[in-house]
């Protein structure tokens, strides 16, 4: 469905030929789009093309190519099946998504007390959502170890709730790995929830209290539906970066919580097998390809402009 | 339409507390006599004082600066430059090229430090070129930077007034003149708001970095995470403290320089 373009066309006050449109963008966008494309577009098809290939004895890289690295992902282990690494997979899956359904949950009431409050408030409530995202990743993750290790009063507290044993930490665990991505992610969400609260037509919602729905229904009918675009961006602003998180779950999290970020960090670390951690470096990209499809997808039905 | 009720203000208050305790405790444990964390035993400002006596600390935080400093100047010019030229310009395979400026946005970053690391180790195996340490940091940096300033640049140029450029063409300027003495100026706050965003993901980046540096280039986020992983220690609190400073009062400026200008339709 092509338009076919006018050979000259006027560019804000200046003539151009097509070709002259060509020579300014190479001389404008032209070293941006060299720069992305030498040291991120080559390298992450060199990981494509290295995810093929065999673990020297010293760790080097060496022809034939090969789908163990894959098969070896999907559990096709020497002796038989090996668990380790569909469980890998399958955990960030679970990890990333059981991530972003806290989040979503906690992102909800948080965006209808934004959009709730009186115009002068709401920039304040929402920058004070922002500030946090702003600082180091790092350190709100160590933080938690602190907040979370065993005389802290978030534990004692849990002690006293009966919701922890006397003495015992509450991290490492998948808790603290739960607790380390909520405090990460929850911006990421309440930002175009937000947005979505801010456009919401309650008179739909209304309307449907009028004609008898209970709350519970206003909400599902009425209400959700008009916040799922929002959401279907939020959660993928959540869920593509808590699947290949590293930090937190290396920090919080022990041996029960390594998710693809840590297993790739093994492999380029200490393990020193590069075309296995770029297998699992290429799966964990397909991942959110796909997610980014989805998005295009959902926002295309929409006929919205995207999320980006 | 709604009314915010109690139980939403105390779900909302709890929240924030939240997203805000751990910027606290570091804070408060910056200060905290207790030599190995525990529980409060008054208040000191010793650990800063031993923040200024450790060379290990203070070339790092060196390090993370120029890093920074360079790697901004770099992504402002050439994000400035792609936002303005995409759009402005057509050019064959636009589209597929504007979609790719996102990878680096929504990529994992270890997936990107990964495939960057590899990029750089295979090329100085036969080229010569590369070896890991500051400079693969600051190419690496860069890279992600880039169109961070693009979109930032890009959104400015979307709600600008085209009759501006019409005019000083009408007036004879060429097109040097033009995006020199009017677009850029119109242009600027974006620019900078752009710079002090890429300057912030440079200063926060770790895993970047982690996987890109080599010996000798240590940065501020990766003497953090080594020291985490040999225990909490109070002078890498006094550290955090003062970097999270940075980055909030950084934030805030960036936030107001680019707030006036903007009007209601914009993003």
């Amino acid at each position: 469905m092509k338009k076919a373009q006018p050979t000259r066309a006027i560019r804000y006050g200046e003539l151009l030929t097509r070709g002259g449109q060509r020579l300014r963008s190479a001389m404008t966008s032209g070293w941006g789009i060299a720069w992305v494309t030498l040291f991120l577009l080559v390298p992450l098809l060199g990981i494509a093309w290295i995810s093929f290939m065999t673990r020297g004895t010293y760790g080097e890289i060496q022809w034939p190519a090969t789908f163990a690295n894959y098969q070896r992902l999907l559990g096709f282990g020497v002796l038989g099946f090996d668990s380790q690494y569909p469980t890998i997979i399958l955990r960030s899956l679970v990890l990333g998504g059981g991530a972003t359904l806290v989040c979503l949950i906690a992102a909800l009431p948080l965006s209808f007390f934004i959009a709730g409050q009186p115009e002068g408030r709401k920039q304040i409530a929402l920058t004070l959502v922002v500030i946090p995202f702003w600082t180091n990743l790092l350190i709100r993750t160590y933080a938690w170890q602190i907040l979370l290790g065993q005389d802290s009063v978030l534990a004692r507290l849990a002690v006293g709730l009966g919701l922890a044993e006397v003495g015992r930490p509450l991290y490492p665990s998948a808790f603290a790995v739960y607790i380390g991505m909520l405090c990460a992610y929850l911006p990421f969400l309440v930002l175009p929830l937000y947005t979505a609260v801010e456009k919401l037509d309650w008179s739909i919602a209304e309307a449907a209290a009028d004609l008898g729905a209970n709350r519970v229904q206003v909400f599902r009918h009425a209400i959700l539906p008009q916040l799922l675009p929002g959401m279907v961006a939020g959660i993928l602003l959540v869920f593509i970066p808590a699947i290949g998180q590293f930090v937190i779950p290396d920090l919080l999290g022990g041996a029960k919580t390594v998710m693809l970020g840590n297993a790739i960090q093994q492999q380029f670390g200490p393990s020193r097998d590069w075309p296995f951690g770029s297998a699992i470096a290429f799966v964990g990209m397909a991942v959110v390809m796909l997610g980014l499809w989805i998005n295009t997808r959902v926002t295309a039905a929409k006929g919205e402009e995207g999320m980006l | 339409m709604k009314r915010v009720g109690l139980p939403l203000w105390i779900v909302s208050a709890l929240l924030y507390a939240f997203l805000y305790a751990p910027i606290v405790v570091v804070i408060v444990f910056s200060f905290n006599a207790a030599r190995y964390g525990g529980p409060w035993q008054g208040f000191t400002t010793k650990w800063y004082g031993v923040l200024l006596d450790s060379p290990e600390k203070l070339l790092a935080a060196k390090n993370t600066f120029i890093l920074a400093f360079t790697s901004t100047m770099i992504a402002t010019i050439l994000g400035t430059l792609l936002g303005y030229g995409l759009s402005r310009y057509d050019f064959p395979g636009k589209k597929l090229f504007s979609w790719l400026m996102y990878i680096p946005v929504v990529i994992p970053d270890i997936v990107m430090a990964v495939a960057m690391l590899m990029f750089y180790a295979l090329v100085r195996d036969s080229l010569g070129l590369f070896p890991l340490g500051m400079m693969t940091m600051v190419l690496s940096h860069v890279t992600f930077q880039i169109p961070f300033v693009a979109i930032v640049v890009r959104s400015r140029m979307v709600g600008m007034d085209p009759a501006i450029e019409e005019a000083a063409h009408d007036l004879g300027a060429t097109s040097l003149q033009t995006f020199w003495y009017v677009t850029l100026p119109l242009l600027l706050p974006a620019v900078v708001a752009g710079a002090m965003l890429a300057f912030t993901l440079s200063l926060d980046d770790f895993v970047v970095s982690f996987f890109t540096t080599g010996p000798g280039a240590t940065t501020l986020p990766i003497l953090i995470y080594s020291s985490v992983k040999r225990g909490i220690t109070p002078d890498i609190n006094a550290l955090s403290t003062l970097i999270v400073l940075v980055s909030v009062v950084g934030t805030i400026v960036a936030t107001l320089l680019q707030r006036p200008r903007r009007t209601q339709g914009e993003r």
